[in-house]
């Protein structure tokens, strides 16, 4: 008799900090105390809490550990399973009653104001075991639209849930849907699956596909029966080796238990799914270049119209959606449009899955109802900024998006709201950065990367934003003028209007937002010559300061072009001319006499 | 994507070109087929050097110019081989605000090898990734698949020492 289940969280970043051999080591030390019969170990997708990876929880008290090591097993088996006293040193401290008793996960301030529809699973089931998928109403939506419900049926409940496409978008998923459900059963069509999260920063897709990958597959069936389709495609980024694996296991049992292939549930209904892997090409999460690239081809985007419900992969009818789109229809089937539509904002409706990362405590993935204030998300869930420092902006939409200031952090969060304020929703990145990021900086790194991820077949977007890039570095050198300003705002509209897709259309956002939002920033680098969070080198001056200076020697001798001297025993100065901003000197120094201004 | 041909010989076993042709064989017919015949020679190969792509192009019956330009289109595709001890620096967004350049510069600075090559022995090389997804553990680096996270630059001479 099962009394305890041990649940490893076996997503990416877990797995990065030793997961696996925590679950080995679990599996092995249970063994040797003779406690398999008794205590069952669950390896599981993402809990999302990663910051505090490994994470480790134990039901059915729910005792939640985190930075879990292999060395921590032996003591928490012999102590808590055999035992039955937690292992208190590990026991998160969120979790912890003043007397030492375990409270509620779902109490914690991370989870409090979560609601989890696409992550539902995530964290709770073994996304390798389809039994644990169909005990938590996995494929019932299949078989109620299969049974009860005709394909215009499910298009209209999608429509009426006011479903909106997730990877960034934000098109209504049902409209997309009807638009390619023309005549049924007359032409091959398709249903794909954007899963190549190529927004740096951002782990959302792949959290749900390693933690509860069935939701997707079913997902894709009931699109396909929406339409009239009998193929599915997963572009899968072959960068997310796990996720990949959790699919292919998927897909396989699926098979096994007739619900993929033939004639599923008797219906005469056909559909599978075939995985095609994207080899790390952002343009691809473009759904024209998609398509070209599960052609096998570079992955140029094409002009629309045509749309790919009309002409879209092989020339066919298709429905393109993200896998965070996909794992929140099934529940929609199954509890209505109504249940839906009670979540969120007028225009947005459901959740939205956020990717919590940079200068934040709670780095992680959270999942919050539309309309959930950046303030909440950022000081509430994700635990507020580290080390005492200022929160200075959030950045969402990735490369595409751009920046929220700290004067706006009460707005609602929805696909218009961050629209109005210049960034954009995106696929769910959301970076949070303090005082020491520089934003000239911040809108330059996003810059070097679309320049090198721009396709290279619209001359706005591949010539433009290396233009773009060229400014940017000019005034970070410290060479920069005024004039340059109008240069870079000019230039961005242009790209923008002109550029064939979505790439280059939103190319320029970065940079568009931090103008507009920390302008004064840019001006100190081309006027003040200063870069006021300390980050770009060429405008960073290394200075010691005499009363702190103790005249040890050290950094005289570390730096690498005998920039600092000064006898011992005195106050060191450093020679400006000579110095190449290093920052040996500040490293090396005990006293923290030497600061970068 | 910019990407530079290799200095490193190229080192095909006949073995592997017959496993290769077996690859494509299978491959035959199948629409799109060139993206999953080049990962899988990559998984071959390790890397693909101009003489595989050329392999490809012939058994393929398509132009090397085409195969070229797929290859060098994605990131994952890569002309140089790895090092026997390969580098990855993260260099996705919140890795980057958490000081990752400043990691890889340090790399490059004690290796004097810069992102995206390999020593002409082949013992190490260096690159920067897009995200990893490992965003917790930010900045992190990768050595042969063994991840190293919450770096500060002080960190990294300490780990290349292990494998020195």
């Amino acid at each position: 008799m099962i009394r305890t289940h041990v649940l490893v969280c076996g997503g990416t970043g877990c797995t990065s900090s030793g997961s696996v051999k925590i679950h080995d080591a679990l599996v092995e030390e249970i063994a040797k105390k003779g406690l398999e019969e008794e205590v069952k170990v669950v390896g599981t997708g993402c809990f999302g809490l990663c910051a505090l990876g490994p994470v480790v929880i134990v039901y059915p008290e729910g005792t939640f550990y985190s930075c879990v090591t292999a060395e921590d097993v032996p003591e928490i088996v012999e102590e808590h399973f055999l035992k039955g006293r937690p292992v208190q040193r590990l026991v998160y401290h969120e979790t912890k009653a003043a007397d030492g008793a375990t409270t509620s996960l779902s109490e914690t301030s991370f989870y409090k104001k979560q609601k989890r529809i696409a992550l539902r699973n995530c964290g709770v089931i073994n996304p390798e075991n389809i039994d644990e998928y169909i005990a938590m109403d996995g494929y019932q939506a299949l078989g109620k639209v299969l049974t009860e419900m005709t394909p215009d049926d499910v298009i209209q409940t999608i429509l009426d849930s006011g479903l909106r496409g997730r990877g960034g978008g934000g098109f209504p998923t049902g409209l997309k849907w009807k638009f390619a459900s023309g005549n049924r059963g007359n032409v091959q069509k398709y249903v794909a699956c954007n899963a190549d999260e190529g927004d740096p920063g951002a782990f959302m897709d792949r959290s749900i596909l390693e933690g509860d990958p069935h939701a997707v597959l079913e997902a894709m069936a009931i699109a396909g029966y929406a339409i009239g389709a009998d193929r599915g495609f997963i572009y899968v980024r072959a960068e997310y080796p796990i996720a990949i694996n959790r699919l292919e296991v998927a897909i396989k049992q699926a098979r096994e238990y007739g619900l993929l292939g033939n004639d599923i549930f008797g219906t005469g209904f056909n559909f599978d799914i075939e995985l095609r892997f994207g080899a790390g090409a952002f343009v691809c999460g473009e759904e024209t270049a998609l398509m070209t690239s599960i052609e096998g081809n570079r992955g140029e985007p094409r002009p629309r119209p045509p749309f790919p419900a009309v002409k879209g992969l092989f020339g066919q009818p298709t429905v393109l959606n993200n896998v965070e789109t996909y794992a929140n229809s099934p529940q929609i089937i199954l509890k209505g449009a109504d249940w839906f539509t009670s979540m969120g904002t007028e225009k947005s409706k459901g959740t939205k899955v956020f990717a919590l990362g940079g200068k934040i405590t709670n780095t992680g993935l959270v999942e919050v109802p539309m309309g959930t204030t950046l303030r909440e998300v950022i000081e509430e869930i994700g635990g507020g900024i580290p080390n005492g420092k200022q929160f200075k902006a959030a950045q969402t939409g990735g490369p595409s998006g751009g920046c929220i200031p700290a004067s706006l952090i009460d707005t609602p969060i929805d696909y218009d709201n961050l629209l109005a304020i210049g960034s954009m929703m995106g696929s769910g990145g959301l970076i949070v950065m303090d005082e020491d990021t520089c934003m000239v900086d911040l809108a330059r790194f996003f810059l070097d990367f679309t320049v090198d991820e721009s396709c290279g077949k619209c001359t706005p977007c591949r010539i433009g934003t290396r233009r773009l890039l060229e400014i940017l570095d000019k005034i970070i050198a410290g060479n920069g003028e005024m004039e340059d300003l109008d240069r870079l705002e000019e230039l961005s509209n242009y790209i923008k209007s002109a550029s064939l897709c979505g790439l280059g259309q939103t190319a320029p956002n970065p940079v568009l937002s931090t103008l507009r939002y920390f302008r004064d920033e840019y001006i100190a680098h081309i006027v003040d010559k200063k870069c006021p969070a300390g980050v770009c080198k060429s405008l960073l001056q290394y200075t010691i300061d005499p009363d702190k200076c103790k005249g040890c020697t050290l950094c005289a001798r570390k730096c690498p072009v005998n920039a600092i001297s000064g006898t011992v025993k005195q106050p060191h100065v450093i020679d400006t001319a000579k110095c190449i901003k290093c920052g040996a000197c500040m490293d090396s120094c005990k006293f923290k006499a030497i600061y970068k201004a | 994507m910019k990407k530079n041909l290799t200095t490193v010989m190229f080192r095909g076993t006949k073995a592997q070109e017959e496993q290769l042709i077996e690859v494509i064989d299978k491959h035959r017919g199948m629409p799109g087929a060139l993206m999953p015949v080049l990962q899988q020679a990559q998984d071959i190969y390790g890397y693909l050097p101009i003489e595989v792509q050329k392999i490809i192009a012939e058994r393929m019956g398509i132009s090397l110019e085409e195969v070229f330009g797929v290859s060098t289109f994605y990131s994952q595709f890569v002309l140089n081989p790895k090092g026997e001890i390969a580098i990855a620096v993260c260099l996705g967004t919140a890795c980057y605000v958490k000081g990752s350049g400043e990691i890889l510069d340090k790399i490059t600075e004690i290796l004097g090898l810069p992102s995206g090559s390999t020593t002409p022995d082949g013992k190490y090389s260096l690159e920067a990734t897009r995200c990893i997804g490992a965003c917790g553990l930010a900045p992190v680096l990768t050595i042969n698949n063994e991840v190293y996270g919450r770096l500060g630059k002080a960190d990294v001479a300490g780990i290349l020492e292990k494998y020195k």
